[in-house]
């Protein structure tokens, strides 16, 4: 078991003729001995490496969510998220063949309709930020999806710059 | 009939979507992927589809995403069989079965599991592991070692 970027650990159960071990521990390992019954051990950091160290490194990058935020009742980015552009367009050019899901999202001033037309061009501002770099249009969906998922619930007609959001969603 | 040839290849398309369940991202070596019988190279951007196997040599190594975010790599020497896979990505309902055959793999698992605990199974020639989560890796020692 190896811990994760925020040091958990997660749980997996090896099972064998009936007996199980449950590895939730970092570095917790379950051995198969040569009469074949399990052995609880521990694998080193060192050890992993050595024995894992090719094959961690092919690992594809995770799956990571980015979040821009918008002015209100327009599809031009926050000054804060303008700055947070280039961090997020490097990551996704540094994915080859990237999976690239961009869904626009308003606050709830305005019509659901006109929300509707607003996250749709949030969401296409960014997939052209996105074709700027030279990602290519099929490798991206867009969806908008209105006043229908805020981030933050509101009532209606609420000027919330929380839920003026576009989401990316990379792998 | 430009019509038709249209419509049918979008049919195609839009199967050819349905079946893929994977992508490959990352491959170095010498990496092949076994499809019904025949015995593709693996590149970058191949899409990955139930039943197949990773095969790498000696100096092989691939990385896969797979539909609901895991994340696989498979190292040098080794055979992966992806057994089954299913993902609803409006449940995150799912299921995952690969057979490590021989060799090494690491595993970041994805959205199924963190819905429904042991959606995930990896098999090896000696024991089946249940996936809870999150992060692993897994050896099958060569025969006489």
């Amino acid at each position: 078991m190896l811990p994760g970027p925020d040091g958990k650990v997660g749980t997996v159960v090896v099972e064998r003729q009936g007996t199980r071990q449950v590895l939730d521990a970092p570095y917790a390992a379950s051995h198969v001995r040569s009469d074949g019954s399990l052995q609880a051990s521990r694998i080193s950091e060192q050890e992993t490496a050595q024995s894992f160290g090719a094959t961690l490194a092919a690992l594809p990058a995770r799956p990571t969510v980015f979040l821009l935020y918008f002015l209100t009742g327009k599809d031009e980015l926050t000054p804060e998220s303008t700055s947070d552009l280039d961090k997020i367009l490097a990551d996704m050019k540094a994915r080859p063949v990237p999976d690239i899901v961009v869904t626009g999202h308003t606050d709830t001033v305005g019509s659901a309709e006109a929300n509707d037309k607003l996250s749709m061009q949030r969401a296409e501002r960014v997939k052209g930020f996105l074709t700027g770099i030279g990602i290519p249009a099929d490798r991206i969906q867009v969806a908008g999806r209105g006043e229908r998922e805020l981030l933050v619930p509101t009532a209606d007609n609420i000027d919330e710059p929380r839920n003026r959001r576009t989401e990316i969603n990379v792998r | 009939m430009r019509w038709i040839f249209t419509a049918l290849l979008s049919a195609f398309a839009a199967v050819a979507l349905a079946n893929d369940i994977g992508q490959v991202k990352v491959t170095k070596g010498e990496v092949h992927v076994e499809r019904d019988g025949a015995r593709i190279p693996a590149a970058v951007g191949m899409p990955i589809r139930q039943a197949d196997r990773l095969v790498t040599g000696a100096d092989g190594t691939v990385g896969v995403t797979f539909a609901d975010n895991s994340l696989l790599s498979v190292g040098p020497n080794s055979a992966l069989a992806v057994d089954r896979f299913s993902f609803d990505a409006s449940t995150h309902e799912g299921k995952f079965d690969a057979s490590l055959q021989k060799g090494t793999l690491a595993v970041i698992s994805g959205k199924m599991v963190k819905q429904s605990p042991e959606a995930m199974k990896i098999r090896t020639p000696a024991s089946i592991l249940g996936v809870r989560g999150t992060e692993f890796v897994v050896k099958v020692a060569d025969p006489g070692t």
